[in-house]
């Protein structure tokens, strides 16, 4: 256990890291020093290499370039098992938990205790209890995993890493999935952590969260560190400039085009998973011709399952009308017929077939409409030009609509999507998170595309995580949590940090807890 | 199916050439091990297999299984399973031989009948696994091997004296069909090519232009790249799945009916079986792709037949079923390989012909965006 010292000595030092992926560079020339015995935070916007520098520090990647060291030796990882063994521990946003065992068989698997013949549990379970008191984590060995809350695992995949020897803990984005006391009783375990002279490594976006929580904060910016700052002597907007840089294009629509003709009205919708907890609870809301309805909230929330729930992904309850049609019943094929366009949250799983060329997912979506189909056939000439006219309208860098999705950058992916989807002059647009990892450039002619749509009389049903971008697009807000509409917020006049408090229930109690 | 590319197309055949050469190789180790000469027993095969006759039985053999392995590739381009195609064919040559032999009609309605029956029957039992498996949830691998069994048993109820059988010099077999219900073969030096070959050419160029240019071909193949973004798109999985099984089912049903119809007249206790096995090797080492599996079918066809000579040269034929194996195992481990080299190198050259690097391509996971 490192103790700290007068003088802070460096629990983590990386320079000059570079990483290259085919035709990608996704980390240049980063310079990150962890200073021991603190909470450090890494922020950046999605897609801003975060993650590729955590995987590299975890040894799950190898740096192309640069060094690393750990407690002022260098260390060259070739996987994960390198760097637990020199004290580097990871909780990964998406936990690795077994949910049929208990928590003390998942905090040994991987490195049971005892002889190969039998396993000493008494040993393992004093020792988990024994961390747990002394970092205040408050695991119970007993329970199977299935039965615990997401805050419990979290601190389960904490404990698993301590019980491994950790002295350097990588939290990624460990608040995305928490609600606001989990998040209190995370950052209470972070200090007794520190306290006890651990250094944790603390990724988010989260800027609030990340002032309270963090000793010094590092921030990424298009695969490099811009500048390292203390929290307390920087505001959360001069954090968010860090981030994306300061020629942040602005959303603002000009003028307001609604009409009062509804395009999408939402009846009651109620969306069940399995067990029958309500993800989507009694949900109503109307959108008119030329109306975008920004809904904002803690990713998570029910977002991608009202999303699904209106395309009829997803069984409901409840009633979806289009203008006057009562669409509740039909097919996902009939409501894209409709008119119904769809910019899916996750693009890999529902947006795009990777092995398949260009103008093959220009067709997805669309197969039984002009002008990529004719009579049951797929009319490839007519698809193939449409193609073409999407990747020069949208800027589709590619060299040819031959070359497979998969080959694609992510923003261009992307604006092949939205090209797509507002093809054929849809009537109402779903469109999750419309410009999540594409470029500033390209984020400012979506953003166009958009308004225009708009003009004309789209309807459109916007969900993003970022603020900016929900309050300056949107005619009208509404905020999601724990699947309920919560709260209505004026985009005039609400500001991101208003918004921010009623998606986690803070401000919403008093207005929407009906 | 896309536009020619010879770029692509040279990949493509790298991968089954790769496998053949593997085999080769792993088969002469073999062969030296138990003391026989590779080569000579190589050219013996090769000369044995280019006879007249035996490139006949060759072109024979291949017309059922190029009709095994199309249906289970309509099956493999939408991530099912057909494992079942050998009780589909057999049940279905059993039932179109009782049936043909029954009516009497003239010749062409006489084989088209026979033909529908065939894939009726294949069609539906084929469709039980699709039905189970989108109402039940029950996999069909599972169910169509199961299947297999059931229908074995059955074909081998039907094929008893007391039901459908006729018991012949001591051969149990169903009654032959009337000359009506024979496909007129074609005659060659080597003897007679089964005129069915013909059926499973166009078998062979509708599957291609059903699922190359069809909308439903493009749903099929959309839901076997990925389920969720083919739902998204409009497709009805369900309806897929059961529409698939009945296709690959149906066709499953035309495997027996070159022997049927063109040799053996009748299903008998002798009848081939296993032909839909030895389809889904086929259909993996053609890629499931029509012309690649015409080819794979041919060399299945070719090494059938050419073995019979080995054991005239004191050589054990199953050195064939060796280098089988080989082929199927390494075609399996060249495809994943070329697969990702093709990615890689495809994801370089369009990085390179843009010039400079490019955004990052974040095939992220559903993570929350920056709060700005």
């Amino acid at each position: 256990m490192t103790e700290s010292e007068s003088t802070p000595h460096a629990a983590v030092r990386l320079q000059g890291i570079t990483k290259r992926f085919p035709g990608v560079v996704a980390n240049h020339d980063i310079d990150l020093t962890v200073v021991s015995g603190t909470v450090h935070a890494l922020c950046g916007e999605n897609g801003a290499g975060k993650s590729t520098l955590m995987k590299i520090l975890y040894g799950m990647q190898k740096p192309d370039e640069g060094t690393i060291e750990v407690e002022g030796r260098q260390v060259a990882f070739h996987s994960p098992s390198d760097a637990i063994a020199v004290g580097i521990g990871m909780v990964h946003q998406h936990f690795k938990l077994a949910d049929n065992f208990t928590v003390l068989e998942n905090v040994i698997l991987g490195s049971e205790p005892g002889s190969a013949f039998g396993l000493d549990l008494d040993a393992a379970r004093r020792r988990i209890l024994e961390i747990s008191d002394r970092y205040g984590l408050d695991v119970d060995p007993d329970p199977v995993v299935a039965e615990l809350g997401v805050g419990d695992r979290q601190r389960v995949e904490i404990l698993k890493a301590l019980y491994r020897g950790a002295r350097i803990l990588i939290l990624d984005e460990p608040t995305a999935v928490l609600v606001p006391q989990e998040v209190d009783e995370l950052f209470a375990a972070l200090n007794e952590l520190k306290a006890e002279g651990l250094t944790v490594v603390f990724i988010s976006h989260k800027l609030d969260e990340v002032r309270k929580i963090a000793d010094a904060i590092t921030v990424i910016r298009r695969g490099t560190t811009v500048a390292t700052v203390d929290p307390r002597e920087v505001t959360t907007r001069q954090l968010a400039e860090l981030m994306v840089g300061s020629e942040l294009p602005s959303p603002q629509t000009t003028s307001s085009t609604v009409t009062d003709r509804p395009v999408l009205t939402v009846e009651n919708l109620t969306v069940t998973d399995a067990d029958g907890r309500a993800l989507i609870d009694d949900v109503s809301f109307t959108i008119h011709a030329g109306e975008v309805l920004g809904i904002a909230g803690v990713e998570g929330n029910g977002q991608a399952e009202l999303v699904d729930a209106i395309m009829g992904i997803r069984a409901s309850t409840g009633r979806v009308l289009l203008e006057s049609d009562d669409i509740s019943n039909e097919s996902t094929r009939h409501r894209r017929e409709a008119g119904v366009a769809f910019i899916p949250e996750d693009r890999i799983r529902q947006g795009l077939l990777l092995e398949a060329p260009l103008w093959e997912n220009r067709v997805l979506g669309h197969q039984t409409t002009e002008p990529n189909s004719k009579g049951g056939l797929i009319d490839r000439r007519h698809a193939r030009a449409d193609t073409q006219r999407i990747v020069a309208d949208y800027d589709v860098r590619t060299p040819s609509i031959d070359v497979t999705a998969s080959a694609l950058s992510g923003g261009n992916q992307q604006k092949l999507i939205v090209g797509r989807e507002m093809s054929g002059q849809p009537r109402l647009l779903l469109a999750a998170h419309p410009t999540r990892g594409v470029d500033v450039g390209a984020q400012a002619a979506i953003w166009d595309h958009l308004r225009h749509a708009r003009a004309q009389g789209l309807a459109v049903l916007l969900i993003s995580a970022d603020l900016d971008e929900l309050i300056g697009l949107s005619d009208s807000l509404r905020v999601i949590l724990r699947g309920r509409l919560v709260a209505q917020a004026d985009p005039a006049t609400v500001t991101p940090e208003d918004l921010g408090s009623a998606m986690t229930g803070a401000g919403a109690r008093a207005e929407g807890a009906a | 199916m896309s536009r020619f590319d010879p770029r692509r197309a040279g990949m493509a055949l790298v991968a089954p050439a790769m496998a053949f050469v593997v085999a080769v190789a792993l088969s002469s180790v073999v062969l030296v091990v138990a003391g026989h000469a590779p080569m000579t027993a190589f050219r013996s095969m090769f000369d044995f297999g280019v006879q007249p006759d035996n490139v006949v039985n060759i072109v024979n053999k291949a017309s059922g299984y190029y009709l095994s392995a199309l249906a289970v590739a309509i099956g493999f381009r939408m991530n099912l399973f057909n494992i079942g195609v050998d009780g589909q064919y057999r049940l279905a040559a059993m039932c179109a031989a009782v049936i043909g032999a029954a009516v009497a009609l003239p010749g062409p309605l006489h084989i088209l009948l026979i033909v529908v029956v065939a894939v009726i029957v294949g069609a539906i039992w084929a469709g039980i696994a699709g039905y189970l498996k989108v109402y039940r949830g029950v996999s069909e691998v599972i169910s169509t091997i199961m299947l297999n069994y059931i229908g074995t048993a059955l074909a081998a109820w039907m094929l008893t004296p007391a039901v459908f059988a006729t018991l012949e010099n001591n051969i149990v077999k169903t009654p032959d069909l009337p000359e009506s219900g024979w496909f007129p073969g074609f005659a060659t030096s080597g003897g007679e090519v089964y005129g069915f070959v013909v059926v499973s050419a166009l078998v062979g160029v509708g599957y291609w232009f059903l699922l190359g240019r069809t909308r439903f071909g493009f749903d099929l193949r959309a839901t076997g790249m990925s389920e969720p973004a083919a739902v998204a798109s409009g497709v009805d999985v369900k309806k897929m799945v059961v529409a698939s099984m009945l296709l690959s089912g149906g066709v499953a049903g035309l495997v027996g009916l070159p022997i049927l119809l063109g040799a053996s007249h009748s299903y008998g206790q002798d009848f081939p079986a296993g032909i839909g096995f030895t389809g889904i090797a086929i259909a993996l080492l053609g890629r499931n792709h029509p012309i690649g599996i015409a080819f794979a079918s041919v060399l299945w066809g070719f090494l059938d037949v050419s073995n019979q000579i080995l054991d005239l040269e004191g050589i054990p034929k199953e050195i064939v079923t060796i280098m089988q194996g080989t082929i199927v195992l390494a075609v399996v481990v060249a495809y994943e390989v070329v697969r990702r080299w093709r990615v890689n190198s495809e994801q370089r050259r369009v990085a390179a012909q843009l010039g400079g690097p490019q955004a990052p391509a974040a095939p992220g996971p559903a993570t929350t965006a920056g709060v700005a």
